[in-house]
């Protein structure tokens, strides 16, 4: 069983506040690892110090064998890691498709894997497809939804063809069956051997998501195990209901 | 390069002094980009407007530039407010100041000085007061008065501007509404119209700057350009919105130029500034009392 | 179209433009639009770094003026042939572009922009200060009288402005369709965005603001057989600066086509007004147009003929290719 990410001692602060204190966690390769905690509990800094976006000042992160320190966003996305923003983060000047392509043109491009323009423009299709947004391929992100514009942040950080994917709060406001079709997608996306990451709110969806369940509380990781054994822990009942 | 101790004393004490006045100059920017965010590359502009409204009314009437300037003040305030509504309106509603509000401003530099060239000619024009002129000698130290009575006035122009920043009402309202918005706007007052206070203020300092400034050297229209990066470099060296950082940034700058300009050589003073906010940018974009 | 239709119909354009420019009987004609394709030059360059990826560039004026000494320099040691000007100035303004990039683009939109107005005068002062190219008293470049086979150097310097705005074009709409044009737009739209899904955007801004540099640096590499007598201050003047922000900016800054509107119009217009009311008025009619359309047309002309024709304002950064293949494919 290999460790496709392992994290040691991650420490952040901004200033005097210490966002993240003390994290170690480490995902399998092919595992659907979903994590909770209340609001500004760290869970998006803690994404960030992974993809690069924030550089963490203690501790390392491991990805596939090879540290991340140091490396630049772009850098780690080409090693196969994607992620979706929280409040989704369009190229509102480029249509769908176009917002789409852009992975594709750019990390997996520099993955050294040739593929010709039709098939490049039929991958966009097919991922706009999955998302159910193909009716729109060639609008604006600004004639979407909301709930529509976290689908195409999915769909975005899908076309990257990443190894590990960090969903960050995609299901917020989405209703009943919509919640079902992002899961459906992300189980799929999953048995393909993409290795997912879920933050999520929505405990539904994330009891009947994940293999593994870690809950952070103020920057700090309380609990880590399976889902019935954590949410039965009587510290993660007083983070949440405290 | 002929060094003397009686040159590095008058560079040093004549860069303080300028210093001040650099400082009372990048005080509106200090408000307008380091607390507002506001890019108003066409503050200068308003400076040299400053300094003509001084020259006509002393030329005509006679009156002290200095009082000129402060009877003018709410005017410039109310041309600064329209000029942020408008800036407002067009752009930071719509979300397009970067690209857009900051042409905005850069053509409202152009009009600004072209429309004086227009009226006024290229000619430089100069002011009479009784303390331009005479020079206090103090050993072997010359201090013009036409330097130290603007010095004078604009450390009280930076000691009033602090004081309303910190103690008024509207000058905290005027801090909170750089840090949050939404806050403020939940205590039921209007973030917009604190800015439009805030940018009118700015403007209103430039013109008792632009007294300032005649009073120092004589103006024509486009001597306002080469303060364009003297007031960012200032405004960014003393930590963004911090008057105490302005004033600090500017006498150092004052002093550096002044120094480069004695030994050196007046045609390398404008890389100082300018040098300076390039270093700035690159390695301490904090400022030097950071924020 | 293919690219090289593309560059063959604008030869077409510019031969016939040339060939009534001549019949026209008047040098006064190549004078003006010497400058006034200068412009083009330097408005699409401009809007390589300014529109696509959306970093603003106030020190146009020191790449132009780059070239331009570079000529003077180059003229003092040994007068070459314009042609090899070219290149020799692209290479000087893109290495200064690209160290430029390098110290500022790291820094936030707004501290950018302030930061290659600073740059631009940290140059003057440098050039100012060296004697070799005249320093502030300025140089003097004798402009020959006449070049086989043309005849008059005016047309000659007008015929070599004209190739390098149809090659600034060119560049330009290569760009938009390339995968380049599309990293640009990702740079533009947001930055962080980019980085997460790949986009090196350091690299790309790099690239941006060394073609950008060239482009500008070629249009100032024949200035000095142009003007004769070059002076520090107007060369780096802010005039250059407020026109290459103008002109894209009213004309459109998504595509190509805007900075050549931009700069046909507004130059025009202001060689127009020199000649009738004064040269200062130039400079108030950029200031004035430019804040009118920033207000009230912010996707410039390109954004209103979009508008009238019942489209969405396209803001999109050209039109998108099916057959923009990756690089690699198997063709």
């Amino acid at each position: 069983m290999s460790e496709l990410l392992q994290i040691d001692n991650l420490g952040k602060r901004f200033g005097g506040f210490v966002a993240l204190e003390n994290i170690t966690l480490s995902v399998r390769a092919g595992e659907r690892l979903g994590l909770i905690g209340p609001n500004g509990s760290g869970k998006s800094t803690l994404v960030n110090c992974i993809c690069g976006t924030l550089r963490h000042e203690q501790g390392s992160v491991r990805f596939d064998g090879r540290t991340l320190d140091g490396l630049i966003a772009h850098q780690r996305t080409h090693l196969g890691l994607a992620r979706s923003f929280q409040l989704p983060r369009p190229f509102v000047s480029l249509s769908l498709i176009d917002n789409i392509r852009i992975p594709l043109l750019y990390t997996v491009a520099a993955r050294g894997t040739h593929r010709a323009a039709r098939e490049v423009e039929d991958r966009c299709s097919d991922l706009l497809r999955e998302v159910g947004l193909q009716a729109k391929a060639h609008h604006l992100p600004r004639d979407l939804t909301q709930v529509e514009m976290r689908k195409l942040e999915l769909a975005r950080a899908m076309a990257a063809e990443p190894k590990l994917l960090i969903a960050d709060e995609s299901m917020a406001g989405l209703t009943h069956s919509e919640i079902q079709d992002i899961l459906t997608l992300l189980v799929r996306l999953n048995e393909r051997g993409v290795t997912i990451i879920l933050i999520e709110h929505i405990m539904r969806a994330v009891m009947s998501f994940s293999q593994r369940l870690v809950v952070l509380v103020s920057g700090r990781k309380i609990a880590d195990g399976r889902p019935d054994e954590v949410v039965r822990n009587p510290e993660v009942e007083k983070a949440y209901l405290g | 390069m002929i060094f003397s101790y009686d040159l590095l004393i008058n560079a040093v004490v004549s860069g303080i002094l300028i210093g001040g006045f650099y400082a009372a100059v990048s005080s509106g920017i200090t408000l307008s980009f380091g607390i507002l965010d506001i890019v108003n590359i066409a503050h200068p502009a308003f400076i040299i407007l400053g300094s003509y409204v001084a020259y006509i009314v002393n030329a005509t009437l006679g009156l002290d530039p200095i009082l000129t300037a402060i009877v003018m003040m709410p005017a410039f305030y109310v041309l600064g407010a329209g000029i942020y509504q408008v800036y407002y309106v067009s752009f930071e509603k719509r979300g397009q100041e970067s690209l857009r509000g900051l042409a905005f401003f850069f053509g409202l530099l152009f009009i600004t000085e072209v429309t004086l060239v227009l009226y006024f000619g290229v000619d430089y024009r100069y002011v009479d007061a009784p303390y331009i002129g005479p020079t206090l000698h103090f050993g072997m130290l010359d201090v013009p008065l036409r330097i130290l009575v603007p010095f004078l006035v604009s450390l009280l122009l930076i000691a009033a501007l602090e004081l309303i920043l910190t103690r008024t009402f509207i000058g905290r309202a005027i801090m909170a509404v750089a840090q949050d918005q939404l806050a403020l706007r939940l205590m039921a007052i209007d973030p917009i119209r604190i800015k439009r206070i805030a940018f009118g203020i700015s403007i209103a300092t430039a013109s008792l700057a632009g007294a300032f400034l005649i009073i120092i050297q004589p103006v024509e229209p486009s001597v306002g350009r080469e303060y364009i990066g003297r007031v960012f470099a200032i405004c960014v060296l003393g930590g963004m919105g911090s008057l105490p950082g302005t004033l600090i940034a500017a006498m150092l700058i004052g002093i550096v130029e002044s120094l480069t300009s004695t030994f050196y050589g007046p045609s390398w003073a404008p890389a100082v500034s300018f040098g300076f906010l390039l270093l700035t940018l690159a390695f301490r974009p904090a400022g030097l009392l950071g924020r | 179209m293919r690219t090289p239709l593309f560059v063959l119909i604008w030869l077409v354009i510019g031969g016939v433009l040339f060939a009534v420019s001549v019949a026209l009987g008047n040098d006064y004609v190549f004078f003006a639009g010497y400058v006034v394709l200068q412009y083009v030059v330097l408005g699409t360059a401009w809007n390589i770094l300014g529109g696509y990826c959306g970093y603003v560039n106030f020190g146009s004026a020191a790449f132009f003026a780059l070239g331009a000494y570079s000529t003077v320099a180059i003229y003092k040691f040994y007068p070459l042939p314009i042609p090899l000007l070219l290149p020799i100035s692209a290479v000087v303004s893109g290495v200064v572009g690209f160290g430029m990039g390098y110290l500022t683009l790291r820094l936030r939109g707004a501290f950018f922009a302030i930061a290659t107005l600073a740059l631009a005068v940290v140059l003057e002062t440098l050039v100012v200060n060296w004697d070799y190219v005249g320093g502030s008293r300025g140089a003097y470049i004798i402009r020959p009288e006449e070049i086989e086979p043309i005849g008059n150097y005016i047309r000659y310097l007008f015929l070599i402005m004209l190739l390098l705005a149809i090659g600034a074009i060119t560049v330009a709409r290569l760009i938009e369709r390339s995968r380049l044009g599309y990293g640009f737009a990702t740079i533009r739209d947001d930055e962080l965005a980019a980085e997460a899904s790949g986009v090196p955007t350091l690299r790309l801004k790099l690239t941006a603001t060394t073609i950008s540099g060239a482009l500008m640096g070629m249009a100032g590499a024949p200035f000095p057989y142009y003007i004769g007598y070059l002076q520090p201050s107007s060369t780096f003047g802010l005039d250059y600066a407020v026109n290459s922000i103008a002109m894209p900016l009213i004309g459109g800054t998504t595509s190509w086509v805007g900075p050549l509107i931009g700069a046909l119009l507004l130059g025009s217009m202001q060689q127009i007004a020199t000649v009738t009311i004064s040269s200062a008025v130039n400079l108030l009619i950029v200031g004035c147009v430019l804040v009118a359309f920033v207000i009230v047309a912010p996707n410039g002309i390109i954004g209103m003929v979009h508008t009238y024709l019942q489209r969405k304002p396209d803001d999109f950064v050209g039109r998108r290719r099916v057959d923009a293949d990756l690089p690699g494919a198997v063709p």
